[in-house]
């Protein structure tokens, strides 16, 4: 029995992106009208060993916070599937 | 002086930083692969060199800071030990919190590879006895994610505490907060800087302006 669970890791608000600036650049350039400000982040899918869902969490924000975003300039939010 | 080098995988500045080393201190330095739990008897520098350790999957840095060698360098550090951290190196040292803030993208999304001039912003540190303040040197950069960054507490701090060592003289091209391009720790033992200085040590590399960096660490670690 596993549990997935995705980490969602965002730039933090004030914390330059421009990655998502260079997407908006685009976006403009191909014609799409009205975007706003554009932010990217990453989604990492995690396949835990786990059967408890509160457990399994737990285990995805250790792992958020050790190694998977870096908290000076990232925020994370864990959801499990 | 007994200088090691750590080499991660990715890693590929380490002949440049041997060179550095040996040049300026008679002695060849040692490498450390990344998987050792132990730093070498008798190592008084711990040196980060550049290059791109794990890919800079995830982000630049971020695997290599979590090495099975980095508790020995935290360590090592914690007990008063010199540390330097170039490019990638100094990436690792901010991942692993051996020094605050964090190196984002460049803002312009270049790569940049051109030499810059840094400004000398605290000297008399093991790392600067060298230099004046205020004197100017030229160094190579090479890197994608140079933007240094830290929030406005931390870097008032920084700044308050004179624990900048660099800054860019010529423009700042990477998008840096105040145009910092190397910071020191507290104690003054930890040292992480963007551009290599180890690139320009030797008239046949064009010069030698990063030469004092080496020298200046060599004279400070002379007794050990």
């Amino acid at each position: 029995m596993t549990i997935k669970a995705k980490v969602y890791v965002m730039p933090k608000n004030g914390v330059l992106d421009p990655q998502g600036k260079a997407i908006a650049h685009a976006l403009g350039t191909l014609g799409f009208e009205g975007v706003g400000e554009v932010r990217t982040g990453k989604v990492i899918e995690l396949e835990l060993a786990e059967t408890d869902p509160q457990a399994a969490k737990a285990a995805a924000e250790a792992m958020a916070k050790k190694l998977l975003a870096n908290t000076v300039i990232e925020s994370f939010r864990v959801e499990l599937a | 002086m007994n200088a090691t080098i750590l080499l991660f995988p990715g890693t590929n500045r380490e002949r440049d930083m041997a060179i550095a080393l040996e040049k300026a201190t008679g002695r060849k330095p040692s490498i450390t692969f990344h998987r050792e739990t132990e730093l070498p008897p008798g190592t008084d520098l711990v040196v980060l060199p550049g290059g791109f350790s794990h890919g800079d999957y995830l982000r630049c840095g971020a695997m290599a800071a979590q090495s099975p060698i980095m508790p020995a360098v935290r360590d090592f550090a914690a007990k008063g030990g010199h540390v330097l951290g170039v490019c990638n190196g100094f990436q690792i040292l901010c991942e692993a919190g051996l020094l605050p803030g964090a190196l984002l993208r460049n803002a312009s999304l270049r790569f940049l590879s051109m030499d810059c001039v840094l400004r000398v912003e605290r000297a008399g540190t093991p790392f600067t006895s060298r230099w004046q303040k205020g004197e100017t040197f030229r160094a190579p950069m090479a890197h994608g994610d140079g933007n240094y960054f830290a929030d406005e507490e931390t870097l008032d701090r920084l700044e308050g505490e004179g624990l900048v060592a660099f800054r860019y003289a010529d423009g700042n091209r990477n998008g840096a907060a105040r145009d910092i391009a190397g910071i020191l720790s507290p104690n003054l033992r930890v040292c992480g800087l963007m551009p290599h200085p180890e690139d320009l040590v030797d008239p046949l590399m064009g010069g030698e302006d990063g030469l004092p960096l080496f020298t200046s660490l060599a004279e400070t670690l002379v007794s050990a």
